[in-house]
């Protein structure tokens, strides 16, 4: 029966091709980051920037800084000052204050996220405080703090950028060891 | 409950006929005994489904909250759109495929007809698992048929992992189902059935097949992704854990814009069969019409994104979208244009298929309109998450999918049966859709230009006017489909005999057997000339 034949052989081939697809559907996981990253779709930011640039007297920008708390997160969270004035290439820093005001210790995670999206790639994080998790015992009270550098390469017509950090409460993900943490002092 | 009443026309004696009692039912291999079981099973998720819709518009006709609660009215949303989605209009289509296609190629059966009965098995057992949810403690699925991380993992209900169950069972169903038409049709076609000569609607099927087969494993992917986080810790859609709830969105539009078009393609064929044989005239235009039908199979991978202009992609993104989306138009608008033609100058009558058919080109082609508007993008950020958006999918789904499938259930019923159907009270059914359809979802349009945002369940006054429309004709369409079951039994039951051929102008190897179609039909092939 070549027709039994045919069809088993059909019936496999399309076999193969709905288990690629459901590969495919998880590979969308990792082309999406790389996508974003390469693009600075959604805001994302690049992990721990190496580089150095020149600093570009001649242009102004302006970040802003924005603290968000993620749903049933009860910390304290903000920076210390709304907004700076950089020029690009030069390293700046901010200070974010968190306190967890609970008699639990508990373990946060702040996401960054900037706006518009595409001036995500021209920011550079050299520190930063959301490249790990941040452990606080109940009471305590930190400062924690970012340094970037703006790309001298920012488009033109961006002259004011916004960087949002969310936190969120992953406790119960990574239980907090008891032990005081990570409190990077500000160089 | 069967279409399938008589055995004793084909003269095969040695065949045997139907088994008898449920078991029957169970075990049965034949295409038409499981065609008939799809198609009654879609027509229950249907009324289910519709009566879902009549809770939410019984909710809407005045503003304020008067008949359930939000959190009711949020699963109702849910609950009728997947019911609609993936219990009525697939299954109907996957029930008309399994009767129709191995008639009109001239094949015994489905390729693969164990798996058939399989596939057919798996459905009661999803829905009665997904419609389970709604009797727990916490309710069913309220996050909207897309369901939307984070929605539909942090803040679900306990019930959420049954719907995701339901989701695999369902998607093993149709990816099973779509394995079968394919291998039906490239590999049992009848001597001489080359593939530019069969009928519009195995060209559809065929292309709607490979569709389901490509995505229905990414939407597999995307409630595996959903179980994961929920229960196993990892973060896909979580921000928290450096996950992307947008990614969410990119994953599901993968597997939903392809889907849009698996509900209608086989509509597209349906009617391609149903002019030409009302309009007593071949179809115009056949070989662009499989081009039209792969070219929107196509580009449907390529324009997922319009769902989602407003959740903050790149310019460029937007811009590429925006022209990919309108680009479908193009073979869409042949589609028209060739059923446009095809009734031209042609000696048309009209029947009840017909004039479901002719509702589908005019009514279909509006819908088709309003998605052209949603598909520009900066527009888009006016029309997105209003009532415009639910009058855009209605027109397209009711009077597309929905009239195409009551179009071909008029069209093939004295062919199942044996019977003509009751012309009078068929013409009564249509016209009283049509209008109570109209009713229902075009003052949803301006509602929704207004800014009446979707899935909530009370509105600003200045909406209850059309609001109490769109109810009333909601309601109308509803207790219409209670006439439709009634003419479907009548003619299972009785009527007058139908011929072979009881449309004049009707062609395919569908006509050539007796009504109602014998048990087992083309066991030696037929001669395709």
């Amino acid at each position: 029966m070549s027709e039994a034949l045919s069809t088993r052989r059909l019936v496999i081939r399309l076999c193969v091709v709905v288990v690629a697809m459901f590969g495919f559907g998880f590979a969308l996981v990792p082309i999406y980051d790389v996508m974003c990253q390469a693009f600075g779709i959604n805001g994302k930011t690049a992990g721990v920037y190496e580089g150095q640039q020149a600093v570009d007297e001649q242009r102004q920008v302006r970040v802003q800084f924005l603290a968000t708390n993620a749903a049933d997160m009860v910390w304290e969270f903000g920076p210390q000052a709304d907004e700076v004035v950089v020029h690009p290439g030069d390293s700046t820093q901010m200070l974010f204050v968190a306190y967890n005001p609970t008699d639990k210790p508990m373990t946060a995670q702040a996401i960054p996220s900037v706006a518009p999206s595409k001036a995500a790639a021209y920011f550079h994080k050299t520190e930063c405080f959301c490249f790990t998790q941040q452990v606080l015992q109940p009471g305590e009270r930190i400062e924690m703090p970012v340094r970037f550098i703006v790309d001298r390469d920012l488009p033109a017509d961006v002259r004011h950028l916004t960087l949002a950090y969310t936190l969120f409460d992953v406790t119960a993900r990574k239980p907090p060891v008891a032990q005081v943490t990570l409190t990077r002092a500000a160089p | 409950m069967s279409a399938v009443i008589d055995h004793g026309h084909a003269g095969h004696d040695h065949h045997h006929g139907p088994a008898k009692g449920l078991m029957r039912w169970v075990l049965t291999t034949n295409h038409k005994d499981i065609g008939t079981m799809y198609l009654w099973f879609s027509f229950a998720m249907f009324l289910l489904g519709g009566s879902m819709a009549m809770v939410i518009r019984a909710e809407l006709f005045q503003p304020g909250l008067q008949i359930v609660q939000p959190e009711f009215f949020n699963q109702m949303t849910t609950m009728h759109g997947l019911i609609m989605v993936f219990g009525a209009v697939m299954p109907a289509f996957v029930g008309l495929a399994n009767w129709m296609i191995p008639l009109m190629i001239g094949a015994p059966d489905m390729a693969l007809p164990r798996m058939n009965n399989f596939s057919f098995w798996l459905l009661p057992a999803a829905f009665s698992m997904l419609v389970s949810t709604l009797f727990m403690e916490g309710g069913g699925p309220n996050f909207g048929w897309t369901f939307y991380a984070p929605l539909s993992t942090t803040y679900a209900p306990e019930s959420v992992t049954f719907f995701i169950f339901a989701i695999h069972l369902m998607g093993f169903s149709s990816i099973m189902g779509a394995i079968n038409v394919v291998a039906t049709i490239l590999n049992l076609r009848a001597p001489g059935m080359t593939l530019m000569k069969m009928p519009l609607f195995v060209w559809t099927w065929l292309i709607t097949a490979f569709l389901l087969i490509a995505v229905m494993p990414v939407l597999a992917g995307v409630v595996t992704m959903m179980l994961m986080d929920i229960h196993f810790g990892t973060s896909f859609f979580s921000a928290a854990g450096g996950g992307d709830p947008v990614l969410f969105q990119h994953v599901f539009w993968f597997f939903g814009h392809p889907e849009v078009y698996i509900m209608i393609l086989p509509a597209f064929g349906a009617v391609s069969a149903i002019i030409p044989a009302f309009a007593r005239k071949p179809l115009f235009g056949y070989t662009s019409m499989v081009y039209a039908t792969a070219s929107i199979a196509f580009l449907s991978f390529i324009v997922w994104a319009h769902h989602m202009f407003t959740v903050g992609i790149p310019l460029t993104g937007e811009l590429f979208f925006m022209y990919a989306t309108l680009l479908i138009a193009v073979p869409t608008g042949v589609k028209v244009f060739n059923w446009a033609s095809t009734m031209w100058r042609g000696s048309m009558t009209f029947e009840t298929p017909m004039l479901f058919a002719v509702a589908f080109v005019i009514l279909f082609t509006i819908g088709g309109f309003s998605g052209l508007m949603l598909a520009i993008a900066p527009a888009d950020f006016q029309y997105h998450d209003t009532y415009f958006v639910v009058a855009h999918f209605h027109y397209v789904l009711v009077p597309g999918a929905i009239f195409g499938i009551f179009a071909s259930a008029y069209f093939w019923l004295p062919k199942w049966t044996g019977h003509m159907y009751d012309e009078t009270l068929g013409k009564l059914h249509f016209w009283m859709s049509f209008i109570g359809m109209n009713m229902a979802f075009f003052p949803m349009h301006f509602v929704g230009l207004a800014g009446m945002p979707r899935r909530i369940p009370d509105y600003n006054m200045m909406f209850a006017n059309f609001n109490m429309v769109s109810s009333i004709g909601a309601f109308m369409f509803g207790a219409t489909q209670l006439l439709f079951l009634f003419i479907v039994i009548k003619c299972i039951r009785g009527g007058k005999a139908a011929p072979a051929k009881p449309w004049d102008g009707a062609e395919g190897l569908e006509w050539t057997i007796p009504s109602p179609a014998p048990y087992h039909t083309f066991q030696t092939p037929p001669d395709v000339k």
